[in-house]
Order: structure tokens, then C-alpha cells, then sequence
């Protein structure tokens, strides 16, 4: 079995409950979005994993090269109060 | 046997026998996707089977489990239809034959969903979802065969003209079936054989694929009269219950 005919990849992103961010769970293969997203349903949500899906052509997603991750992220390394740790949150606050 | 009990069986078996067809791909399919998908689908049958062999034993007063109506009875007492039991070719004959498959059971257990027969009632409901993912799914396959390449069309075209005389059988009621119209505890097959019709139009319309002209049926399955597949794919399903009588799950 070849894979040069399986069509173009998707990524697929699941949400566990309403509310709740999409979380990328993998990726399928599929000729085009309806199939992908039935391809999604058929691999990834067969056990109750979530309540709503997105799947993204891979190749529509930009992401951040390797050789890049030095100066993309490094520089936030020692800037330690950029982080709201110093604030004291309310008790009514829950996801933060 | 009670009317009831021949009902329920001409029910289990058509998911028990496609379901089975189905299984035979798994690890076999083009790719990854399609191989799990399948799957699915001959487990969801497969769970519509096991509850209403139970039923059907528990009705039929002889002892018997839902394991023993399900392997252990002999060819001439499965009563699926014959489209069920064709054996896999390619992929295009698999989906197609899923395909009538599919439409014939949504319009059918949204008719059963009405069922004087709770246990009927019951089943129906709950099949319905799994059915309209199914349908959706074949649906969407029919109409990619169409539109892909001239090969797929082809393949398509070729699978529909060999499954045509099976699909009449569908909608041929037996003498079972007949019997429980009035108590309405059956549905009109006359009915599911328009919307059937409908549905089959309206996606070979997207699909560009031709009814066939020729509308010889053959038929059968239902009273127990099976092709000649039949036999050797009961041998393989019921291998284990003849080797091993006293296994269990």
C-alpha cells in the first residue's frame, strides 16, 4: 500500500466539552474537508473522545522552523516578571 | 416458528451477515482511515445483531442463546438477504453494496422507530444515529466514485449493474413480515421502497451513475435460499463454534 494516493493531510483538533479548547489529537488522510472530517470522526472519536471537531489542511498550517526556535523563544527566558505570578487571583476565577 | 421470532431474525441476520462481509476487510482497507471506518461500521451492526438474537431466543422458548441463532444454525435458517452475503470485490463494490445497505436501513428503522413492538421500537431508535452516520458516509463515497476518475466511475457504474438484483429483495416482504403488518408491529416496504427509490436517485443524480434498465430481482434470502457464497462464508463464521462447542466469550 502506497501513500502517495491516500490524498492530503489533515490535522485534526478535538474538543473533549463545550467550552473547552480545541486540542490537536493527530492527524488523517483524506481526499477532501468532508471526508476528512469523517476520517477524523471514524479515528479519533470512537470513544467518546470529544463533542465537536475541526480538521485543518496540514499544509495551511504555519508553524514556527527549528532553526528559528532560538530566536522566537529564548528571548522571553529572563524576563521573569512578565509572568502574572505576583498577582494574587480572585477565589471566583477558575480556569487561568 | 412464531412470526415474530422469523422477524426479528430476517433483522439480526441482515446486520449479522453484512456486518460480517465488512469484517473480512479489517486490516484490508485502502488506507488506514477507510480500514477503521469500515470497521466501525461492521461493529455497529454488530451490536444491532447481538440485542435482537437475544430477543429472538429469548421469544423462540427453545433454550437456545442469542450466540447459538447467530453460529450455530444452518444455512437454510439465516434468512439475510442475498445483497448482504456478496462477497467483497473491490472497494466500489464494498461501498455500493453498503450503500443500498445503508438507505434501505435509515428509511426502514425510521419506519421500525413506529413499532407497535417496543423491543422493535427500541432497537430502531437507537440504530437510526449509527445508520445516518453510515448512510452519510457511503453517500459521500457514491458521489466521489462519480466524480473522481473515469476508473472509479467505471468501477462504480460496474458494481451498481451486479448488485441491482439483489436490491428488490429488500423490499419483498415475507410471509413473516406480512403477518405482523396489522398489528403494525412491520413496517410498509412498499413505503421504504419509494423513499429508497428516491434517495437512490437523488445521489446517482450527483453522481452521475445510471439505474440500471434491466430490473430482473432476484430473490430468496429471505426464505432461507441463499447463493452459493453463502455456505463457505457460514464455514469461516462458525469455525470456532464447531471446533470448540464449549467455548464461551
Amino acid at each position: 500500500m502506497g501513500t502517495e494516493n491516500q490524498g492530503p493531510v489533515w490535522e485534526v483538533f478535538i474538543q473533549t466539552k463545550p467550552g473547552q479548547p480545541y486540542k490537536h489529537a493527530g492527524s488523517v488522510h483524506a481526499y477532501d474537508k468532508e471526508l476528512a472530517i469523517e476520517n477524523a470522526r471514524d479515528v479519533y472519536t470512537r470513544r467518546n473522545e470529544g463533542t465537536s471537531l475541526w480538521v485543518v489542511p496540514s499544509d495551511q498550517i504555519v508553524a514556527v522552523s527549528a532553526s528559528e526556535t532560538s530566536s522566537f523563544f529564548e528571548p522571553a527566558d529572563d524576563k521573569i516578571y512578565r509572568h502574572p505570578t505576583f498577582y494574587n487571583l480572585p477565589d471566583g476565577v477558575k480556569q487561568m | 416458528m412464531e412470526a415474530k421470532v422469523k422477524y426479528y431474525l430476517e433483522i439480526a441476520d441482515n446486520a449479522f451477515i453484512l456486518s460480517h462481509r465488512l469484517s473480512e476487510c479489517s486490516s484490508n482497507g485502502p488506507f488506514l482511515e477507510e480500514d477503521l471506518a469500515g470497521t466501525n461500521v461492521a461493529l455497529d451492526l454488530i451490536g444491532l445483531a447481538e440485542p435482537v438474537y437475544n430477543e429472538a431466543a429469548k421469544l423462540n422458548k427453545k433454550g437456545e442463546s442469542g450466540d447459538d441463532l447467530a453460529y450455530r444454525r444452518s444455512e437454510n435458517n439465516y434468512f439475510n438477504c442475498l445483497l448482504t452475503e456478496q462477497p467483497n470485490s473491490d472497494f466500489a463494490f464494498i461501498m455500493t453494496r453498503q450503500f443500498f445497505m445503508d438507505v434501505f436501513n435509515y428509511y426502514y428503522f425510521m419506519d421500525l422507530a413506529n413499532s407497535s413492538d417496543k423491543f422493535l421500537k427500541a432497537v430502531a431508535s437507537k440504530s437510526l444515529k449509527e445508520v445516518t452516520y453510515h448512510l452519510k458516509r457511503s453517500s459521500e463515497w457514491m458521489i466521489r466514485f462519480g466524480g473522481g476518475t473515469d476508473v472509479s466511475k467505471e468501477k462504480a457504474q460496474k458494481a451498481v449493474d451486479s448488485l441491482w438484483k439483489y436490491t428488490g429483495e429488500l423490499f419483498t416482504a415475507s410471509e413473516a413480515d406480512l403477518a405482523l403488518r396489522e398489528s403494525n408491529v412491520s413496517v410498509d416496504l412498499e413505503a421504504v421502497r419509494d423513499k429508497w427509490d428516491q434517495k437512490i436517485s437523488e445521489i446517482f443524480y450527483l453522481a452521475h451513475l445510471k439505474k440500471p434498465e434491466n430490473d430482473y430481482q432476484m430473490l430468496g434470502g429471505k426464505s432461507g435460499v441463499h447463493s452459493e457464497y453463502m455456505g463457505f462464508m457460514l464455514a469461516e463464521i462458525q469455525f470456532l463454534t464447531n471446533k470448540y462447542p464449549e467455548a464461551i466469550w
